[in-house]
């Protein structure tokens, strides 16, 4: 089997579009961007400042005033635009990003999001996250459908919320699902798993598509 | 015209104990580092730090708190600096946390001379409570106040005498929005130049906001 990352990655990055604006998070998300096809003109946004986030840094060619919303040393396509943080979160919070591409430690069946904070155990902060999934068009989360076992697709989050009603779509190795006013539906699967097999790793109920089909 | 150009131990001498200070930069990237080693030199205690976040170890406002020298920080992200998990859980130092984009825009509130303003970012989570909740068109938005400090600790790229600056890359972040909401604003740049050296298209922030400037900031080295 392709690695797990990579199954994710691949199938999110045909969710954006030829012309989409879009912000990705840290980690496993970043990696969307190598699978988006070459005649696409997507643009990344970067929070901490930019419109038009390009490749990570190549070694020894790094520019020290530039950096991701990771820290880590980019390099901006032609074309790009630096603003302050509030301008940021003005094209955040404004409808101006297309989509958004996070990962998450717990999502419900409402589409409720929480991904933050592990009350006693981490408490890194909301960062962006909170502007992010209220003001982009389309939330999709990427993540692993399981935590080694443990639910993380649940009928209601017991984790703090870092928004409400927010998730548009949450694509795993083993599924894509779509958030409705029904609930869950189950719109592809993962050939390497069955539909049984989904839902014994999903706490939420699964409505399953009758155009259900191979997310490979 | 007077002479806004000060050396660092002169810019800092009136942050005493319990000053508030916003500090540009994000996890340390635009922020003035050379104010931050001063302070910590100096000493002063019971600090109340605005920042985007806690720096990490070694760089940015986490120098303050590895020297124990903050009581409170404002900040969006603390992920990076293990040592505020530590002074936090002890109670040495109270964190709170604010969404990215509502810390950018209470500070550019302050600067504007807002009373507040109204965002859809947090409601139904734990950043609602305590605040008003109002709805607008059918939509509910938290009412979020201005945030400002006694002193904004900006780092420029270029600077020209009167203050005015330009900012290089994603170095640029918190840095204008600091230098509008605050009583001192002190510039740590690269490079002062004369006034009429930067093109007015490319200033960012005009130096009718900017107190004191210190040159010799230097580029972080990799």
């Amino acid at each position: 089997m392709a690695d797990i990352k990579e199954i994710i990655a691949r199938r999110v990055a045909k969710e954006l579009k030829d012309g989409d604006v879009v912000n990705l998070g840290i980690g496993l998300p970043t990696m969307v961007a190598n699978y988006i096809p070459h005649d696409y003109d997507v643009t990344f946004q970067s929070e901490n400042g930019f419109l038009g986030l390009g490749t990570a840094a190549e070694k020894g060619k790094e520019d020290i005033d530039l950096v991701n919303a990771g820290a880590q040393y980019v390099t901006v396509k032609p074309g790009a635009m630096f603003f302050d943080s509030a301008t940021s979160f003005g094209i955040i919070r404004g409808g101006h990003v297309d989509a958004t591409v996070l990962g998450s430690l717990q999502v419900d069946q409402e589409g409720n999001l929480a991904n933050w904070i592990i009350p006693g155990v981490m408490l890194p902060g909301m960062g962006g996250a909170m502007d992010l999934v209220v003001g982009a068009k389309k939330v999709i989360i990427a993540m692993q459908h399981t935590n080694k076992g443990q639910h993380k697709i649940l009928k209601r989050c017991t984790l703090p919320f870092t928004a409400l009603k927010v998730v548009d779509m949450i694509v795993t190795e083993m599924a894509v699902l779509e958030v409705t006013e029904m609930g869950l539906v189950l719109t592809e699967i993962n050939p390497e798993y069955t539909v049984e097999q989904v839902r014994e790793a999903t706490e939420a109920p699964l409505i399953i598509s009758p155009h259900l089909k191979d997310m490979i | 015209m007077k002479n806004k150009i000060k050396t660092v131990e002169e810019a800092i001498e009136p942050i005493k104990d319990g000053a508030i200070i916003m500090v540009g930069g994000f996890m340390a990237t635009g922020t003035p580092e050379i104010l931050i080693d001063a302070l910590v030199v100096k000493g002063v205690k019971n600090l109340t730090i605005i920042c985007n976040d806690g720096g990490y170890p070694g760089r940015g406002v986490a120098k303050l708190i590895s020297a124990h020298q903050v009581k409170t920080l404002i900040a969006s992200h603390v992920g990076l600096n293990p040592e505020v998990g530590t002074q936090m859980v002890s109670g040495e130092m109270e964190v709170i946390l604010v969404p990215q984009g509502t810390l950018a825009e209470r500070i550019r509130g302050a600067g504007a001379g807002l009373g507040g303003f109204l965002t859809p970012t947090g409601v139904g989570t734990i950043v609602a409570e305590g605040k008003q909740v109002l709805t607008i068109g059918g939509k509910d938005y938290l009412l979020e106040l201005p945030l400002k400090a006694d002193f904004a600790l900006v780092r420029g790229t270029v600077t020209d005498k009167k203050g005015n600056t330009c900012y290089s890359k994603s170095t640029r972040n918190f840095n204008p929005l600091i230098a509008t909401a605050a009583e001192m604003v002190i510039v740590a740049t690269e490079k002062i130049v004369e006034i009429g050296e930067i093109d007015p298209e490319h200033v960012v922030t005009s130096g009718i906001f900017v107190d004191v400037i210190v040159g010799g900031e230097k580029p972080w080295q990799i």
